[in-house]
């Protein structure tokens, strides 16, 4: 393994190559003197953990951001790339990991929005058509985007890109929404570009698809290159200890427990739930039934936008259902009630949003322990907050659950990603809830954190906690859960047991097909209109 | 060849705020101000340093002049503290004006019912008919916030109009004082229904002292108590105080009608202190003067009873600048606007930090 | 009522809605942009009464117009450095723009107070001007009314036929999207805020210039409060806000022939208070409608946002 161009070994010179690139936040330097390249037509990897600086270096090659020190060399040339539409008249196309769209306005609209020069409207409808058909990439471009799946929404960006010849594609972490068979889909394309000598960045944290995808990958760990290697001579083993720098660890279940087997009483009872979108263009809940018994882990698997959001307020009771009988918490009718009523029946919740939902990044980690924990902690006498028992509780939280923090005082916002899930996890389970709902729950945190988060949900369960996980990481589902079901368009599939199901099967479901009928796509996307 | 060639500003946001200069930002503000104040008064053809001691420093020389100070800090500091709660749950109510006049009318009418008549109990009821009258007008924005979605800044403020136009019907009209050659005002309120003066020989009255307790109380309930909490933590992150369980109508209710009923107390202390009836025009601004107040003391209680007195002296300096060396009074007017322009520059400095970046190897 | 007369009373309909319609139609294109901008009412004041100076002193109209514009873009500038370059609360910022903008007005109008102005002239066509009923309701108009009607379908094309305007309600719909694009999100907030803001400066000058024509302290009596109202009222729709300013022109006029008749015996000031109360009314309807939830407005309103480079 060796630093350095890649691209001499492929007998022509480097396409891009970056060299002692330097940037810093504050409190962060994100990029530490990183040096790679990337020759043409080659998919070249960009694999570390969240936080390793990935997504930062990327933007400064899309112009984004800019590099405090360092250079970008374009077909051996020093460049400096002062915005998006510099990168892009270079010949750089960037697929952007939340992407870059705009809801209320059509397809059309938004691929003309990241072009320098769309021409006529007629005459680009025309192209996207055939762009998309040649590549396998069905869109139609009057529809307005937010009818679109997420793997429609990805698509549109890629046209947008291959509408403009790009000689480097930069894709950032593009399968995160996308279901095993729209991925394998993206990875036809995405080789069929560099065949025709188009080279690709591919940003990613997952191993697997990083060796059946790339030529050879560059491993940021903390923001500086710590390797460079041919991915498809590695073995995952070796490419997570490049990446983490250490044994990746998973999840230890206590002894005793026999994954699939009924043991436990049932703690949460979901029956018959329904629930009406609240936004516009959100999914309404259809007659969602399961249940969770006492020291299971359950997981809700599911394709971005498909209702988890949806399902994750309707049990934590931050909406409501119309009938009591729809969610019950240790046999207590609860869907009527509010998140407080339910946290009195042991309920606790950590929600996908950190920063301004499961936390108020303004608000001191002692304050944010007042938020979930004011009635169950008792840190309330009559309407007066007991600040010491709050403080000593937030104390508590930070100990047990390793958050690194100056100290209780400093604001939840700065927090890094993976340390403030670890608190509000914390708050959570030391509150001893009978019932746990976690959503998304190692996104965009960091292995340390997310190995921690696993093994606490694991002991919680051990304890004879029900510990529900609603995640968008099939593989985190398939590695923690005792049974999971697969959510699409608000509907859930009959659950699962996890040791016995194919990724393929779950695949299918998370494309929308629940029972039989193998092979069916949504790319149409038509079945959304009805939502 | 070095990325960025020359040194170059950057600006970058802080991780935490910078507390220090939270509460320092006010000052500079004022400080900015002054010197405006200093440019703009030069421009206008005055001697600057003659016009800013007559605006700023003499009207604190003499004991009736703080006096004065005081009676107008008071609706400032009632308003202003009541309009903070709402500001921090991010309720926009900029009808105070409108609620005060509203809390006046009702208290008026309860004063002329009772006109002539002895009795302790006449200025209680007129304060608790002021601090309703306030409350009932900011209950229309509230129910219609929390019934319809319908935006409280545009509703109250409508309000406001129509409370204004609402009091010069009544004085026009059927609380006209019958012996009063026409004029359209009320008869003169009676001993009974006038607020006890604190300081002989000075307008002082005991509505000042209402408003420093309100301050304090307030201060006690947005710090200790969990409905502050909940109050903090509906303005910072709506989805959050749902997460916990707090009932989001219900806490904008009680913001609208706190500093409804804080207006509308400031109103009735207005006619039962300093003017003595109602008047087509009870108040200089003080509902939308105010809210630079609130903003000005940081939203934080104890903060407006300061911002209240440093505001309060734009009115009073506006005055006797007029009277001293001819400056037209709507240049109290001017300067609240600019306080509240630099207070919200120098919040970016609080927030963000700005670095000088060098460049690599010069 | 005679034809003549409905015809007079449409006049002044039109007068009234004008101001409404400039004002309105700027801060649609603010908001389209994702900036909301309270500070109507001060920018209209400050147009009020720099279009009335200039006027007076110069004896030139047009001086008068483009300075009140000027004078509205300028106050818009202010709030545009604080709110887009200095990240600072869009609604204080605005409020701030209002109350800064009434005491300045006052201040650079009290010497005016009383003057009397030489009222814009009406464009006269010969011929079809004295055509009746059509003649004065088409024709003979100052030309202020006429580029209100123009500026409303100008604004209209520019939003839904041109590349700007689809890069402007792009960046009112994600300034995220839309600065990871490659487009520069503040300065395209920034041209949005100086439009309003000269769009607000004409409604002022139309104010002192043509509807009254004087100049009084706060003579815009919260006519920039409403013209926020009509935005939402509109749903962000350039023919919508014409709708509107129309019928709150009507308003306006109806409670002002119904004092001149005697008030039907209401006071003058119940009467007064009509524009107010149907504004709230109609945001209520607008609000509480079969159609809410589905009212357009831009994603991002009102949210600061500042790049990080």
């Amino acid at each position: 393994m060796s630093n350095g161009a890649a691209g001499a070994r492929h007998g022509l010179g480097p396409r891009l190559q970056v060299r002692a690139l330097t940037k810093r936040f504050p409190g962060v330097l994100a990029n530490d003197g990183v040096d790679f390249a990337v020759a043409p037509g080659e998919i070249h990897a960009l694999l570390g953990e969240n936080g390793a600086g990935k997504s930062t270096l990327v933007r400064m090659i899309y112009g984004v951001l800019h590099p405090d020190e360092g250079e970008i060399r374009w077909d051996g040339r020093v460049v400096r790339i002062e915005d998006p539409r510099a990168a892009r008249r270079l010949g750089i196309g960037m697929v952007f990991q939340h992407f870059s769209l705009f809801e209320a306005m059509s397809v059309l609209e938004n691929v003309a929005l990241g072009m320098d020069d769309p021409g006529g409207m007629a005459a680009l409808a025309r192209r996207v058509s055939e762009v998309s058909a040649s590549y396998g990439l069905a869109l139609d471009p009057s529809r307005g985007v937010h009818t679109l799946s997420v793997g429609e929404r990805q698509r549109i960006e890629i046209v947008r890109c291959l509408l403009q010849n790009p000689k480097l594609l930069i894709m950032d972490e593009p399968t995160s929404v996308l279901t095993p068979q729209e991925v394998e889909r993206l990875f036809e394309t995405l080789r069929k570009l560099a065949r025709e000598g188009c080279s690709i960045l591919y940003i990613s944290h997952k191993l697997e698809e990083i060796k059946v995808l790339c030529d050879r990958a560059t491993i940021l760990r903390d923001g500086r290159v710590v390797a460079e290697c041919n991915p498809a001579t590695e073995t995952k083993g070796s490419l997570a200890r490049l990446m983490i720098g250490a044994e990746l660890k998973t999840a230890k279940r206590r002894a005793g427990h026999d994954p699939g087997v009924d043991q436990g009483s049932v703690r949460l009872a979901v029956e018959g739930l329904d629930l009406a979108a609240e936004e516009i263009h959100g999914v309404n809940l259809k007659n969602i039934s399961f249940s969770v018994r006492a020291g299971e882990l359950f997981g809700i698997a599911g394709v971005a936008g498909n209702g988890q959001k949806e399902l994750e307020l309707a049990l934590s009771g931050e909406r409501r259902a119309k009938v009591a009988e729809a969610v019950r918490i240790d046999g207590h009718k609860a869907g009527h009630l509010n998140t407080r009523a339910r946290r009195h029946l042991g309920l606790g919740c950590v929600p996908e949003g950190r920063r301004g939902h499961g936390a108020v990044p303004a608000m001191s980690l002692v304050e944010n322990v007042i938020l979930s924990g004011y009635d169950r902690m008792k840190l309330l006498s009559s309407i007066f907050i007991k600040d010491g028992e709050a403080r000593r509780f937030a104390k508590r939280v930070v100990e047990t659950f390793d958050v690194r923090a100056p100290g209780t005082g400093v604001s939840a916002g700065s927090l890094s990603g993976g340390n403030l899930q670890k608190f509000i996890v914390g708050r959570e389970i030391l509150q001893s809830p009978g019932v746990l709902i976690v959503s998304q729950p190692t996104w965009g945190v960091d292995a340390g954190a997310a190995a921690a988060i696993h093994q606490a949900m694991a002991d919680l369960a051990a304890d004879g906690a029900a510990v529900v996980i609603i995640s968008q990481d099939l593989d985190e589902l398939l590695q923690i859960t005792d049974r999971l079901a697969v959510i699409g368009l608000g509907v859930l599939s009959a659950p699962l047991v996890t040791s016995q199901v194919s990724v393929e099967k779950i695949g299918l479901l998370m494309g929308g097909v629940h029972g039989t009928a193998p092979g069916s796509d949504r790319s149409s996307g038509s079945d959304r209109h009805a939502v | 060849m070095p990325f960025r060639p020359g040194m170059s500003f950057r600006i970058e946001q802080r991780r935490e705020m910078f507390r220090g200069l939270l509460y320092l930002s006010p000052v500079l503000a004022v400080a900015m101000t002054v010197l405006t104040g200093f440019v703009l008064f030069a421009a206008m053809g005055h001697d600057p340093v003659l016009a800013l001691y007559h605006f700023g420093i003499s009207p604190l020389l003499s004991l009736y002049g703080v006096s004065e100070l005081l009676v107008k800090a008071a609706p400032l500091i009632m308003i202003g503290v009541g309009l903070a709660v709402g500001f921090r749950a991010n309720v926009w109510n900029i009808g105070a004006e409108g609620q005060l006049t509203c809390g006046a009318i009702a208290a008026g009418v309860v004063a002329l019912a009772f006109w002539e008549q002895e009795g302790v109990w006449v200025l209680p009821l007129m304060c608790l008919a002021g601090a309703f009258g306030g409350m009932a007008y900011a209950a229309i924005p509230a129910f219609l916030k929390t019934r319809f979605d319908v935006n409280e800044i545009l509703t109250s403020l409508m309000l406001t109009y129509v409370a204004t136009l609402f009091l010069g019907t009544l004085v026009y009209g059927p609380l006209k004082d019958p012996a009063g050659f026409n004029f359209p005002q009320s008869r003169m309120f009676t001993e009974s229904a006038l607020l006890p003066i604190v300081l002989a020989g000075t307008r002082l009255h005991f509505g000042a002292i209402i408003a420093l307790m309100i301050a304090v109380a307030v201060w006690v309930l947005m710090t200790f108590t969990i409905i502050g909490f909940q109050i903090r933590v509906l303005g910072q992150a709506p989805a959050a105080a749902r997460y916990a369980g707090f009932h989001r109508k219900r806490l904008i209710w009680t913001c609208l009608l706190m500093s409804g009923g804080f207006a509308g107390l400031a109103g009735t202390f207005e006619i039962a202190g300093p003017i003595g009836q109602l008047i087509p025009s009870i108040t200089p601004g003080y509902g939308f003067t105010a809210i630079i107040v609130a903003f000005l003391g940081r939203l934080h209680p104890l903060g407006i009873v300061l911002s209240g007195l440093v505001v309060a002296l734009s009115y009073i300096g506006g005055e006797n600048a007029q009277v001293e060396v001819g400056l037209p009074q709507a240049v109290t007017g001017v300067f609240q606007g600019l306080l509240l322009f630099f207070l919200l520059a120098s919040d970016f400095l609080v927030r963000y930090r700005i670095r000088l970046v060098g460049a690599v190897a010069g | 009522m005679s034809a003549e007369s409905a015809v007079l009373i449409m006049l002044t309909v039109i007068s009234a809605a004008t101001p409404l319609l400039f004002a309105a139609l700027g801060e649609l294109v603010v908001e389209k942009s994702g900036v909301l901008n309270l500070g109507v009412e001060g920018m209209m004041l400050a147009g009020a009464v720099s279009g009335f100076a200039v006027t007076v002193t110069t004896g030139s109209a047009v001086l008068g117009i483009l300075c009140a514009a000027a004078a509205g873009a300028l106050l818009s500038l202010v709030f545009g450095i604080l709110t887009l370059t200095l990240a600072a609360n869009q609604v204080a910022t605005g409020l701030a723009l209002t109350i800064f903008g009434i005491g300045l007005s006052a201040l650079v109008g009290s010497g005016f107070v009383g003057v009397p102005v030489v009222p814009l002239p009406k464009l006269a066509v010969p011929g079809v001007s004295d055509l009746p009923v059509i003649g004065p309701l088409l024709f003979g108009h100052d030309a202020l009314i006429y580029l209100s009607i123009l500026a409303t379908a100008g604004v209209g094309w520019f939003l839904t036929r041109t590349r700007g305007g689809m890069i402007l309600r792009a960046v009112g719909e994600s300034d995220e999207s839309a600065h990871s694009i490659g487009f520069s999100v503040i300065r395209v907030r920034y041209l949005a805020v100086l439009f309003g803001g000269a769009m607000s400066g004409l409604a002022g000058a139309f104010m002192s210039l043509s509807h009254t024509p004087m100049w009084a302290e706060e003579m815009t009596a919260g006519r920039g409060w409403i013209a926020l109202a009509l935005v939402v009222f509109s749903s962000w729709r350039p023919g919508r806000v014409l709708l509107g300013a129309y019928l709150f022109g009507g308003v306006t006029i109806l409670q002002l022939h119904a004092q001149g008749a005697g008030g039907l015996g209401i006071p003058a000031q119940v009467l007064s208070m009509l524009p107010y109360l149907a504004t709230i009314a109609v945001l209520t309807i607008i609000a509480a409608g079969p159609w809410r939830g589905r009212l357009d407005a831009p994603a991002c309103l009102g949210k600061p946002f500042r790049p990080s480079t």
